[in-house]
């Protein structure tokens, strides 16, 4: 596994490109392009102000970065570096900003998320769709780009609406059974579209396309209900994840559960624990010199190994403020793999553990214990391989072969990252910051 | 004397008896309340002495004065001792009866007591007894009481703990309500600010976009007007993807119920067979499967007549037909088995080695047979894997280095061999090609004795119509022709010896056939101008051309030479 050096970026935003030839980077308010396999900066951009989201285009011909504060958006283009262009929402403020699946239109919304605003690059024309909800996750753009669809609240009711990307052209709008609409996600085949409500009451909706309702799960009252939604990659199964530490997995035929997913704190029933063993090499006296402190290689660095535990398996339990709101209890992350054989759960009580479940036999598959929280993990796009980290500086990947924890050469302490993979055969795909 | 007749009465009864008179005695006292003849058998005139002496030892033992002493001789007795005697005798009789009264009284008072007792005491048992189921009708009450204590007191706990849920939840959900009504007043607030900044800020920053250029569209196509027609065409977009989705998975489940379907097929086939195949084995239960195996025969029917109709399993009717005979077949073959487990579980406590004994031991031969398979694959996969690791892996530089082209050896062996084959080819071919060159070469000569001999054959000709006739050089036409033809032979082997190029062989014939020619040539030239020189011409862009034309032209040539020849005979002849 090769790894590049460290590029400074702020604000966590570090992005490949779709066709995965640049990496864009943003430091303060300049943007750097660089080539993948030299790491070589092609391009370099200056932005007005400090840039809070970058994003590219899906055709990776256009880079957008977007500064919230003076609610200004700049569009960069690789192709023409000369090219510009900028979007000034004025008093009406943005909030976040995004592209089309086309790659052509920008959809800026407006502070207090009074409307949305679609900026044509094509033809310099606007659109407004009014109404829009701010929730968890309101719009979601269907895998080939074709729909959109948008959460709106009107007269404290929520309704859907179904734009079609090609001209905004919309297509359905219909009103929701929910009190309080969290979230909607498109399922990969863009057939089926999810909504889900607030934590405050436990309902997963089903909407066909075409705006009919075609089935409605919940799975209890009263208590916390839905925390995370996911669809594995063929559409045939959906995971929704609640606040009672259960992943329940909803079948695409009858639409009703076909298997629950439990998060005990005692593993009694897997095919294999790992648990990440940290070694800190013994540091004689002479090696304790000033310098070797300031540099702080060898004194913080641990060697981590994985140790297969024999079952049962105790999972070190944190159990939430039960004061607060959106407590950290539940499942909170929920990632199918690219070849639907895997689930990878998170229960946020037990924030140390990663889950990993298999998809064909409806069981559990491995637990992998940390020393620390995991920060985030992600799946390989092409083979079954998790990568995830826990903040430190070493990146864990499990495969159902085994598990590694690699050391990421970095100078000094490390936080959080967010990790993004490229798809490229021949090297790992994995860049963090 | 009534006294002494008693008393004798009493001796003689007592001499009979001798032990026990006082017995006697008493039961004769007793009796003479009631009889009075069994008086006076104790004592008779003969056991006077012994009467005497016998009742002075019984009054003794009485504790009475004795009635009579030894030292007198004289028979007669003291008589005040005796009634003496007598009087406490009856006193003593007397209070004997008395006490025996009293006696009886208490006797029969005890015996009444007793009653009395013996009432109580049955009456006390059944009071007990009473009491006793009482008792134990009560700890059951007590008993069951306490259980239901015991399952309210769960169900208390239970619904405590319910009630301590819910409580927790409202308290959660009333902390999120908090939580968003927080946030709904933060943003409340945000957006009052925003409204009085809104109101107070003079100038108003409009929403603008600034591009350089517009860039076309990412598919490149023109963008439309929304017209109706658009509208109508998303519709039916969406509405086409639906229905691919939905086509799709159709037939997607189509397949799997086909697949299914083929399973379950199968799986009856198997059930119906093993049955009807255990059949015959199982003799003891022949009386009670003959029913069983009238059904089976008809579903065996039912099976050929279903797998036949197989279209016919799309409609419900015939699913669950399927679905109910495998269930029943299904439910047989399970009581076989079951009926099988006992038997063998029979064997294992009789040992006995019946025919039930067999499916036992064939499982047994089973599991070693498999035992043996699971052992030699393992052993087959352990060489495959050191096969492996050797080919894999680079042993000694020795072995290498004479493995490294090992794979290649065959392959070589067989370039050298085709290699060989085909320089062979080539050499012959060359070899051909010479041949072919050299006939060309000797076509050539050929071709230009020929044209000699024409010439002269004309130049005779021509002579022969002049009145100078030369009949000398009709020989030398033949000789000439002759000698030409034995020099072919000489010509390619001097061709084969060098090795030169075989494009012009003209200059070597040249020389040969000059000398004989250069006569011709010039006499040629003397008379007849162009007809000499043109077949010489012709002659030579033949050579030069006859090089390609192989037999054809020797072919030519050779009718040429007979045509030549026979005319020149004829005009030999006709001359």
């Amino acid at each position: 596994m090769n790894f590049s050096e460290v590029f400074k970026q702020s604000n966590q935003l570090c992005k490949v490109s779709p066709d995965g030839k640049y990496l864009a980077t943003c430091v303060q308010y300049r943007l750097v392009v660089r080539d993948v396999s030299t790491l070589q900066i092609m391009h370099l951009y200056t932005c007005l102000d400090q840039i809070s989201h970058m994003e590219w285009s899906s055709d990776s011909l256009f880079i957008l970065c977007a500064m919230y504060k003076r609610g200004l958006v700049q569009v960069w283009s690789l192709e023409q570096p000369d090219w510009h262009c900028k979007i000034d929402e004025g008093s009406i403020g943005l909030v976040s900003s995004r592209w089309s699946p086309d790659g052509r239109h920008i959809l800026n919304t407006t502070e207090f998320h009074l409307r949305i605003t679609v900026w044509s690059l094509c033809t310099k024309a606007v659109s407004y769709i009014k109404y829009p909800k701010a929730c968890q996750k309101g719009i979601d753009f269907s895998r080939d780009g074709s729909y959109m669809a948008l959460a709106e609240r009107r007269d404290c009711k929520d309704f859907v609406s179904i734009f079609v990307c090609d001209d905004w052209h919309l297509l359905r709008h219909f009103e929701t059974e929910t009190q309080d609409l969290a979230g909607l996600e498109w399922s990969p085949n863009g057939c089926v579209l999810a909504v889900w409500d607030s934590c405050l009451e436990y309902k997963v909706l089903l909407y066909s396309l075409d705006g009919r309702l075609l089935s409605t799960y919940s799975a209890y009252e009263w208590s916390l209900g839905v925390k995370s939604v996911s669809w594995s990659p063929s559409s045939q199964f959906l995971a929704i994840g609640s606040y009672d530490e259960k992943v329940r997995i909803i079948n695409h035929i009858t639409w009703k559960k076909i298997a629950q997913f439990e998060h005990p704190a005692t593993v009694e029933s897997t095919k294999t624990v790992y648990k990440e063993v940290e070694r800190r090499p013994a540091v004689g006296t002479d090696e304790m010199s000033l310098h070797n402190i300031t540099t702080g290689s060898t004194l913080f660095n641990t060697q981590s190994k994985y140790e297969i535990c024999s079952l049962p398996v105790q999972i070190p339990v944190v159990k939430p403020d039960p004061d607060r709101a959106n407590p950290k209890i539940g499942v909170s992350v929920l990632a199918f793999s690219s070849d639907n054989h895997y689930l990878a759960t998170k229960n946020d009580n037990m924030a140390s553990a990663v889950w990993v479940w298999n998809m064909q036999k409806m069981s559990l598959e491995a637990v992998l214990e940390q020393t620390s929280a995991v920060r985030c993990f992600q799946w390989d796009p092409r083979h079954p391989r998790l990568a995830l980290c826990t903040g430190n500086t070493k990146l864990y990947l499990w495969s159902p072969g085994g598990c590694v924890a690699v050391q990421v050469p970095t100078e000094g302490n490390f936080l959080g990252p967010k990790l993004n993979y490229i798809v490229l055969r021949y090297r790992k795909g994995a860049e963090l910051q | 004397m009534p006294e002494s007749s008693l008393v004798k009465d009493g001796r003689s009864s007592s001499v009979e008896y001798g032990a026990s008179p006082l017995r006697q005695f008493s039961q004769s006292s007793l009796l003479l309340h009631r009889n009075s003849y069994m008086l006076g058998t104790f004592c008779t005139e003969h056991n006077v002495q012994q009467c005497l002496s016998h009742i002075n030892q019984e009054i003794s033992s009485l504790g009475l004065p004795p009635v009579w002493t030894e030292s007198g001789n004289s028979s007669e007795l003291n008589i005040v001792a005796v009634l003496n005697c007598m009087y406490d005798l009856i006193q003593l009789h007397r209070r004997g009866l008395r006490t025996l009264e009293s006696m009886e009284v208490e006797q029969l008072k005890s015996s009444s007591n007793i009653d009395h007792l013996q009432l109580t005491i049955t009456r006390l048992k059944e009071q007990l007894e009473l009491s006793k189921r009482e008792n134990t009708g009560l700890l059951e009450r007590e008993r069951q009481l306490q259980l239901k204590a015991k399952s309210l007191q769960s169900c208390l706990k239970n619904e405590k703990e319910e009630v301590q849920k819910l409580q927790n939840i409202i308290a959660s959900r009333a902390s999120q309500y908090n939580h968003e009504m927080k946030r709904k007043e933060r943003e409340f607030n945000k957006l009052k600010e925003r409204l009085n900044q809104l109101l107070v800020d003079k100038k108003e920053k409009k929403q603008a976009i600034d591009v350089l250029n517009n860039i076309g569209r990412a598919d490149g196509k023109r963008s439309l007007w929304k017209t109706e027609k658009t509208e109508a065409k998303h519709e039916g977009e969406m509405y086409k993807t639906l229905l691919s989705d939905y086509d799709a998975r159709q037939r997607e489940l189509v397949l799997e119920n086909a697949e299914l379907r083929k399973v379950l097929q199968q799986m009856k086939k198997d059930m119906v067979s093993i049955l009807s195949s255990r059949k015959p084995a199982v003799k003891s239960d022949k009386p009670e499967h003959s029913g069983v195996q009238a059904r089976s025969e008809e579903e065996e029917e039912e099976v050929f007549d279903s797998s036949k109709e197989s279209v016919e399993l799309y409609c419900v009717h015939a699913r669950e037909k399927l679905t109910n005979s495998i269930r029943l077949q299904w439910r047989r073959l399970k009581s076989h088995v079951e009926r099988l487990d006992s038997q063998a579980s029979l064997v294992q406590m009789v040992e006995s080695k019946d025919t039930d004994a067999v499916p036992q031991e064939t499982q047994e031969e089973e599991m070693d047979r498999l035992k043996l398979e699971i052992q030699q694959c393992k052993d087959f996969i352990q060489t495959q894997q050191q096969l492996l690791q050797q080919l894999s892996s680079p042993c000694d530089e020795e072995t290498a280095s004479l493995l490294s082209n090992c794979y290649m050896l065959q392959e070589k062996e067989r370039l050298g061999e085709e290699w060989k084959t085909l320089e062979e080819q080539r050499k012959i071919f060359e070899r051909e090609r010479k041949n072919f060159t050299e006939a060309a070469i000797r076509l050539s000569h050929e071709r230009k004795a020929f044209e000699e001999d024409r010439a002269t054959w004309l130049k005779h000709q021509f002579l022969n119509l002049s009145p100078f006739a030369d009949s000398k050089k009709t020989p030398l036409l033949k000789s000439k022709s002759a000698f030409l033809i034995s020099a072919e032979t000489e010509a390619p082997e001097k061709l084969i010896k060098c090795h030169s190029d075989t494009a012009s062989p003209t200059p070597r014939c040249v020389p040969l056939a000059s000398a004989s020619t250069a006569d011709l040539y010039r006499t040629l030239c003397l008379i007849p101008e162009n007809s000499s020189v043109q077949p010489k011409t012709n002659g030579e862009h033949v050579e030069e051309s006859s090089m390609f034309c192989g037999d054809v032209f020797v072919q030519h040539q050779q009718w040429e030479h007979s045509e030549d020849h026979t005319p020149s005979q004829e005009k030999n002849s006709s001359i």
